[in-house]
């Protein structure tokens, strides 16, 4: 890829964030005076404005008050250090996923509706088939209207295979096919677009349980990730989001879409330490090339600064 | 999960009891309670403060320090503060110009629920009457005029597809030829989305609107959304001009504090909520309930609402004459069972209740409805004669209406024997006895 550093479009992404941090909290720098209690209110209000979640929030600034003498010594230079120290360790907490240890390699593409799945699904298939892989795009979204077309467009831009059923029909059949086919035509990789639902439908939820046992009866082991895709934007709900649908389809990996330079996408902290699970790539743009594989170290540079 | 917002400031002012009238400070604790309730619902920072100092003139005011229940009245401050700002209390409706059609447009982030805004917005219209037209000029994300078209055949909604042109303002303008050819008086229009507010895109809904020359815009907002919800809105108002909110995605379980910020920062008022997936799924904003999910107190008034459209007045006065007379049959059971369908899901109705969100999710909602539909069906299958008179339902009766039904003499057994109960609990409430009095006493305070 040509163009700007990968660490360079990870920190346009989190400009947004940056930006906030910086001009309510590191501006104290300035005045070289030490800090009073209403600079941690600016803090809390600045680690609020990213979306960590009230609980995250309230953490860190326990964790700010204890080390208050430090911080009021060495000035907001330390303060930023603690905060950034905090958030990587969070997210570096959760394991390494290993991929394409089996063939096909089966990876679940799930989340509420209009977070960026089917686009984040071209975006992987476009990486995967710099890598010389070859993956199969099955639309198991079987009930937005238009949902398979959209992913056939960018089947065809990405020169991926692609299988559909029709519209209306069983998800799980349609899994199933993709599943078969994609398994007599040796291909690497599986991504398999599910219909975008809200976590509080319990009949959807029950069905992408559904669709996973499916999916390991076609193919051992699979799926062999659950990505759920949050979009950057998402508030507190996206906490409660990832409980949920960790609990029905068994999330591997985040991904955070449209990390775009408006959005904070902070939620993602609060996400991971719930679940434990890694965020394994990041959008940042609407351009195919625009998906980042994850790194917590610039994740949380690209954060505080 | 979150302490409601009201049992929090109850707390805040028990401790205060016997001090007799409240401080300032006492005012302040509660205060603090506010504004972490909003910002926990994703109330922008800077709204909530904004908000909050809007509160404690009023609430500093004599009504609620010499309030004998002051959480209640800070609530009520709270409350009314709200509703204001959410677009008050009036019926929305769509704003319409002199000269048809009226021209809609929706605008919004990428995601936000546009298309499927349309669509509802459309099938709404429908429902009053009005012969709307619906046209997608979003030329940018694949298959989006398709998911349109689709939509709009599901829905028996006329959907203007110009394949063969491929730029926003002629598409526009071969939808408005259309609507005056044809007469329409609404043209919906689904314009594109992007990732976040960029010039291109600002520039285009600012053509379209110079050429539509709409009576509304609408800024469609998910009401999942964070803290962004202000900087995105905010920038719409002022580049494009918008002139009323529709709020997305209502049927999952955010508290929707993105509402708040938005109508704060544009001045807008929120107009329509889209509360499901179906197309009929959508309605007038109703700011109270809102007022109410926001700051965690369920939505008591939509369940009295849905109560008192699904069940008819005259068969619920009937059935309780009945039941005082201690003359419950299994046909009467059996309209409760439609009544209670006829409202929804029971997942949406428990979700209703205050403090019942949460629990609507662990509850097996679905086991539930199943079971609704077996006991109906058990019912169907029965002659007058037994649903009247269920003690002639002997062993050969039993298993006929298993058969009948598709369900088992056990399935059977079991709805025989929790009507018969049902029954023997209706004599004592039917006697106005002590049982109905000791479950009144059980009953939560409502205001």
């Amino acid at each position: 890829m040509s163009g700007p550093s990968f660490l360079d479009r990870f920190r346009k992404g989190l400009e947004r964030t940056r930006d906030i941090l910086n001009a309510d909290v590191m501006d104290l720098a300035r005045g070289q005076r030490p800090l009073e209690p209403k600079d941690l209110d600016a803090v809390e209000e600045a680690l609020i404005a990213a979306d960590l979640g009230m609980p995250a929030v309230q953490e860190a600034m326990d964790v700010l008050r204890r080390r208050s003498g430090q911080i009021w010594t060495e000035g907001p230079e330390a303060m930023r250090a603690v905060l950034k120290e905090e958030i990587r360790k969070s997210l570096a907490a959760a394991p390494e996923a290993r991929s394409f240890a089996t063939r096909p390699w089966v990876v679940f593409v799930v989340g509420v509706n209009g977070v960026g799945k089917t686009t984040t699904i071209a975006k992987l298939a476009q990486t995967w088939k710099a890598e010389g892989r070859t993956t199969l795009l099955c639309a198991a979204d079987t009930f937005r209207a238009a949902a398979a077309e959209q992913l056939e467009i960018w089947a065809r831009r990405t020169g991926s295979p692609f299988h559909r059923g029709a519209e209306g029909a069983d998800p799980s059949a349609v899994l199933t096919d993709g599943l078969r086919a994609a398994r007599s035509r040796g291909y690497d990789a599986v991504l398999v677009d599910t219909a975008g639902r809200l976590h509080t439908k319990g009949n959807l939820m029950n069905e992408l349980a559904k669709m996973a046992r499916v999916a390991g009866r076609e193919v051992p082991g699979a799926p062999h990730e659950t990505l759920l895709v949050l979009d950057a934007t998402v508030g507190s709900n996206g906490l409660v989001q990832g409980r949920e649908f960790a609990r029905a389809a068994g999330v591997t990996g985040l991904v955070l879409a449209k990390l775009d330079g408006t959005a904070k996408g902070g939620v993602a902290v609060a996400v991971v330490r719930e679940l434990g699970v890694p965020i394994r790539y990041v959008g940042v743009g609407e351009a195919l090339g625009d998906l980042l594989p994850f790194d917590a170290e610039a994740f949380a540079e690209g954060l505080l600064g | 999960m979150f302490d409601s917002l009201s049992d929090k400031l109850q707390a805040v002012f028990r401790t205060l009891r016997g001090h007799g009238s409240l401080t300032e400070s006492d005012v302040d604790a509660a205060l603090r309670e506010i504004r972490l309730a909003l910002l926990e619902a994703d109330v922008h920072f800077k709204v909530v403060k904004q908000f909050l100092e809007r509160v404690r003139s009023r609430a500093t005011g004599q009504e609620v320090l010499k309030s004998l229940t002051p959480a209640q009245a800070v609530i009520r401050v709270v409350r009314d503060e709200m509703v204001e700002l959410l677009g008050g209390t009036d019926a929305k409706r769509l704003e319409t110009s002199a000269r048809l059609p009226s021209v809609v447009l929706m605008t919004g982030l990428q995601g936000s629920g546009k298309t499927t805004s349309t669509a509802k917005l459309g099938r709404w219209l429908v429902k009053g009457g009005h012969h709307p037209l619906l046209v997608s000029t979003d030329v940018n994300r694949p298959a989006a005029r398709e998911q349109l078209r689709t939509l709009g055949e599901k829905s028996a909604l006329k959907v203007h597809h110009p394949a063969r042109l491929d730029e926003p303002r002629a598409i526009l303008r071969s939808a408005l030829e259309e609507a005056r050819a044809v007469g329409h008086e609404f043209v919906l229009v689904d314009t594109a989305g992007r990732l976040h507010v960029d010039d291109e895109l600002m520039a285009e809904l600012q053509d379209l609107k110079t050429l539509a020359q709409p009576s509304e815009v609408l800024y469609v907002a998910d009401a999942m959304t964070g803290q962004d919800a202000v900087r995105s809105a905010e920038e719409f108002q002022k580049r494009v001009g918008i002139t009323g909110i529709v709020l997305t995605k209502l049927d999952g379980d955010a508290r929707g504090g993105a509402a708040l910020s938005a109508a704060t920062v544009t001045g807008a008022p929120v107009k329509f909520a889209g509360v499901g997936e179906k197309v009929e799924e959508f309605e007038p904003f109703q700011a109270e309930r809102m007022v109410g999910r926001i700051l965690g107190l369920g939505d008591v008034l939509g369940l009295i609402e849905k109560v008192e459209e699904t069940v008819d007045r005259e068969q619920a006065e009937e059935m309780a004459r009945r039941i005082r007379r201690s003359e419950l049959t299994l046909e009467d059971y059996r309209q409760q069972l439609a009544q209670v369908r006829k409202m929804g899901s029971l997942e949406a109705v428990l979700g209703m209740i205050p403090g019942m969100g949460q629990a609507a999710r662990h509850v097996d909602t679905e086991a539930g409805e199943r079971e609704m539909k077996r006991e109906v069906a058990i019912i169907d299958s029965m002659t007058p004669l037994e649903r009247r008179e269920p003690s002639v339902m002997n062993g050969s009766r039993r298993k006929r209406v298993a058969r009948g039904s598709g369900t088992s003499v056990e399935d059977v057994n079991r709805l025989l024997r929790k009507f018969m109960q049902a029954r023997k609990l209706m004599k004592q409430f039917g006697g106005g006895g002590k049982l109905m009095k000791r479950l009144a006493g059980r009953m939560p305070q409502m205001r």
